[in-house]
């Protein structure tokens, strides 16, 4: 096997720099499902990102084609500058998918090895044990294993190959707080040392925490792309309802801070980052009533933000 | 987690990787830590161990009893007949609960997973294949030996090694059979569709009772069901008759068994 190694050993990543992940006007349907409409997104080498929305956004989806799961409906998807499946047959990608099943009635210890044969190198599995936490775990059956348990199994697994690049699809679902302190500690130790990183969440919080970029996805399209304070801000806001007939939109919509007016037969629905100075102005320069002031969720600003983009559709 | 992780180029150390176990993708990843991990897996069944070794053990057991059971068939006798059979029905169980072990885990993911690694799709297969026939011989050699222990079965010596041989090859049909099966009805469930399912139609198909003892209209049902060819064949180097219909019928549920499986498994890797 030794003698082998070398003529299947894996290349250095390349200097010249490919981006770890190329996605070109790409798009997925499943009949008449939409799930990705129209995606472009370029990650460079070492980037630690964020894939960030709701459920049912499209980032599952993306990450399935991603690493060659699935076959985008239309456009391009490259990997350090090849295909999916071949940078996967290179052990240059690795993933931690929610979906991925694992053998119930083999020990953990098993799992790991049994994946580990089929790479043309890969780290000990001693090693990866470790990095990921479940040592103590290796004897374990993987059906006794709890959610958490597993899917640090799964972080496990995809260090085998010791991957340039490592797909997360809600990685830390099932984790306790210790579960998720080794599991993003580990992520980030290897990161340093220039592993690329795409994960998907739908918490905020985990994504600006650990993430130098998030991409918001939602209804299947990029909405926003940039830092955690970028896109904080746009999630961010309180909606103000009111029963107003007739508004004034243009000069609601100049007021500062309002990024959305929405008319709901009597109602108007305004989206703003000051929500005080909308009221404000409700009351005193409108015959507005019922006004009602809600602070909201990611989720609803997701929402938000994408109406934008929808339109009615 | 102070070892080394880190980026490593193309200098992978000969003692790296031979700790790290065996190596190498050349066969498409079909190697002996996979085998052997999926061997193991069989064994620890205990259902799959008390049908495919406890169970037609101790049907050739308490099937030896019966009268007749020294007459002469072919160029052996009854019970070398009856043990060949019994050694049939319990690897083509044995080979449907490996198959159907395969559209379980499948169903449940296992195939996404593996995906995620340069595993080809034909070696994979042969992984599952190669096991379902290990497991197949296991049955057979586990009748055979208390058979010969039990020394009532009486065949030239050379056909103590072809007649087995032979229902190897035709268990395949009941590994795709199972594969099928555990599409069609997904989890646990399969196996209890198939032990019944397989006894059923190894009566009908003449396994345990030879097809000219039952009336003549069974007789006609008998011959189109999958059991029958396949009994005929194995039991053939025996009894020196092989009718034509037997060939057909099992080169026909075979072929049959292997397309269900395909279109099947095709369709969930389409959906993956």
């Amino acid at each position: 096997m030794a003698t082998t190694s070398p003529h299947i050993a894996r290349l250095a990543p390349d200097p010249s720099g490919h981006p770890a992940i190329d996605i070109v006007d790409v798009t997925k349907t499943f009949g008449d499902v939409h799930a990705v409409r129209g995606v472009d997104l370029a990650i460079e080498q070492g980037e630690i990102v964020a894939f960030l929305g709701p459920n049912g956004a499209g980032k599952s989806t993306t990450i399935d084609m991603i690493l060659g799961l699935s076959e985008p409906t239309s456009g391009t998807v490259e990997v350090l500058g090849m295909s999916p499946r071949a940078a996967i047959s290179h052990g240059y990608v690795s993933a931690v998918l929610q979906s991925g099943g694992l053998l119930r009635d083999i020990t953990v210890r098993e799992t790991v090895r049994y994946i580990g044969s089929l790479f043309p190198s890969s780290q000990p599995v001693d090693e990866v044990l470790a990095a990921a936490g479940i040592t103590e775990l290796a004897d374990r059956r993987v059906g006794k294993c709890s959610g958490g348990e597993v899917q640090r199994l799964r972080f496990a697994i995809a260090l085998l190959p010791d991957p340039r690049l490592l797909a997360l699809d809600e990685p830390t679902t099932g984790m306790d707080v210790e579960g998720r302190r080794v599991f993003w500690n580990a992520i980030r130790r290897d990161a340093a040392r220039g592993r690329t990183v795409l994960f998907a969440t739908h918490y905020l919080e985990e994504a600006d925490q650990y993430a130098d970029r998030i991409v918001l996805m939602s209804h299947g399209r990029i909405v926003a792309d940039g830092t955690g304070a970028q896109v904080k801000a746009l999630a961010g806001g309180r909606t103000v309802r009111a029963t107003l007939p007739h508004p004034d939109v243009d000069a609601i919509a100049a007021i500062a801070g309002v990024d959305s007016v929405e008319i709901r037969g009597e109602q108007v629905l305004i989206h703003s980052a000051d929500s005080d100075a909308v009221a404000r102005h409700l009351l005193t320069r409108t015959s507005a009533r019922d006004i009602e002031i809600t602070s909201e969720g990611l989720e609803q600003a997701f929402l938000n933000l994408t109406a934008d983009h929808e339109g009615n559709g | 987690m102070g070892t080394d992780t880190t980026m490593r180029p193309s200098d992978a150390t000969p003692a790296t990787a031979a700790a790290a176990g065996p190596r190498g993708t050349r066969f498409g990843g079909f190697n002996g830590t996979v085998l052997g991990i999926e061997l193991r897996r069989m064994l620890r069944n205990r259902r799959t161990i008390v049908f495919a070794m406890v169970l037609p053990a101790a049907l050739l057991l308490s099937f030896s009893g019966q009268s007749g059971w020294r007459d002469r068939v072919g160029s052996g006798n009854v019970a070398a007949y009856v043990l060949i059979s019994i050694a049939l029905y319990g690897a083509a169980l044995t080979a449907a609960a490996g198959g159907s072990m395969v559209a379980m885990e499948r169903t449940t993911g296992w195939n996404r997973q593996l995906r995620l690694t340069p595993i080809n799709p034909v070696a994979a297969i042969l992984v599952k294949a190669m096991v379902a026939l290990v497991m197949g011989a296991c049955a057979i050699a586990v009748v055979y030996v208390v058979g010969a222990a039990q020394g009532k079965a009486d065949m030239p010596v050379h056909l103590w090694f072809v007649c087995p041989l032979l229902t190897l090859v035709c268990t395949l049909t009941f590994a795709a059979l199972g594969v099928f099966v555990g599409y069609i009805v997904p989890g646990e469930n399969a196996m209890q569709i198939i032990g019944p399912g397989l006894a059923l139609l190894s009566f009908l198909g003449g396994v345990f009772i030879p097809l000219d003892q039952y009336a003549a209209s069974v007789r006609e049902v008998a011959y189109w069901t999958p059991m029958y060819g396949v009994s005929e064949i194995a039991r053939a180097p025996l009894t020196h008759e092989l009718p034509w219909y037997a060939v057909v019928n099992a080169v026909a549920w075979f072929a049959l068994f292997v397309a269900g499986a395909a279109w099947r498994m095709s369709r969930d890797t389409a959906r993956a």
